[in-house]
């Protein structure tokens, strides 16, 4: 029997090794899932003159997508949200991070907007406040004002339709 | 055949001297740009420096925030000076940033059930070896005394065998 162990060894280390070459390292599980969204009061994009802040969101089911023009990957997700925000009845808030404003104007001019409303965060301060350290990223942000879900790294079609959507779903339904 | 080679000797000489040139310019310009304006207090500087050398970059994973050159290490650097103008102290910036990044943002990560593991894996690995080594090595004594149990002419032989290699030159 024990001459049987260094090929249990062997096969727990294989399996360790095989399940660790399927993990994202990148994705870090964020610490904010759970809690209530870190409190923000930020300008329109469009708009310098309007401020719209966390506690007017409160009651409504939302995503904030984290973008920015000068952002590759954005390009990728962006349509993706266009479609999904026509087709749906949903909220999607835009948080453009770190960004000038007549760019990112203009980059929504060009791809469409998906956006109820683009909040200019010029300094990356809420961005740091909601942990983000890879744009694009994005919450999904329930009645309550609670972080419900973060998904870093471009939303994906599969993504989209396999957990984003019902989760969304499923929250507008909760009181 | 000549002038062409002439020709393309030369495009080769501008092209190395370009590259050159670009190497020596480009040296100064990155050296520059790792003065992050921090302010000119060498205590909150000092300070920052030892935090930041404990936080990781999230960017660049195996990067302290003091050693990265990625744009949101200096954010942190500078929220950090920040949090240390606020008269923060070191634990609740310590907090601050687990608060946002989670635990991984420590290179020392802390005690925990999820991290038990972690802390004593290594230290299970030295006990399993030892006890392994301290088997292995009973088990060999066993085997060395039943090589003790010769008959007497086997001893001899052995002996003799012995003796007749060691006295060769």
């Amino acid at each position: 029997m024990s001459r049987f162990w260094p090929l249990a060894i062997f096969a727990a280390l294989v399996a360790f090794l095989y399940v660790g070459l399927h993990r994202d390292p990148h994705e870090v599980p964020s610490p904010l899932i759970g809690k209530p969204a870190p409190a923000f009061a930020l300008t329109r994009l469009d708009d310098p003159s309007k401020t719209i802040t966390r506690d007017q969101l409160l009651g409504h089911v939302y995503m904030l997508n984290v973008w920015a023009s000068w952002c590759v990957s954005c390009r990728d997700e962006h349509p993706i949200l266009v479609e999904y925000v026509r087709r749906n009845p949903v909220e999607i808030y835009g948080l453009d991070y770190k960004d000038t404003r007549p760019e990112a104007l203009a980059w929504l001019d060009q791809l469409g907007n998906p956006y109820q409303a683009a909040l200019f965060d010029s300094d990356g301060r809420v961005g740091i406040n909601f942990g983000v350290y890879g744009v694009p990223e994005t919450f999904i942000i329930d009645k309550k004002g609670v972080v419900r879900y973060k998904q870093t790294g471009p939303i994906s079609p599969e993504v989209l339709t396999n957990t984003l959507a019902p989760m969304i779903q499923n929250l507008q339904k909760e009181s | 055949m000549q002038r062409m080679k002439n020709v393309l000797l030369r495009h080769f000489k501008i092209g190395v001297v370009g590259c050159l040139t670009a190497l020596v310019l480009s040296v100064p310009v990155a050296s520059a740009k790792e003065a992050i304006p921090v302010g000119n207090e060498p205590l909150v500087q000092a300070r920052m420096m030892r935090l930041a050398n404990v936080l990781r970059c999230l960017v660049c994973q195996n990067q302290t925030i003091a050693d990265s050159h990625a744009d949101l290490a200096a954010d942190l650097r500078n929220q950090i000076v920040e949090l240390i103008h606020q008269g923060k102290s070191d634990d609740e910036i310590m907090d601050y940033m687990t608060a946002r990044y989670g635990d991984f943002v420590l290179y020392r990560p802390p005690m925990k059930t999820s991290t038990v593991l972690l802390w004593f894996g290594p230290l299970l690995l030295v006990v399993i070896g030892g006890v392994t080594l301290y088997r292995s090595t009973q088990n060999r004594q066993r085997e060395g005394d039943d090589i003790a149990a010769l008959t007497p002419e086997q001893k001899s032989l052995a002996d003799q065998l012995l003796n007749r290699k060691s006295s060769k030159p």
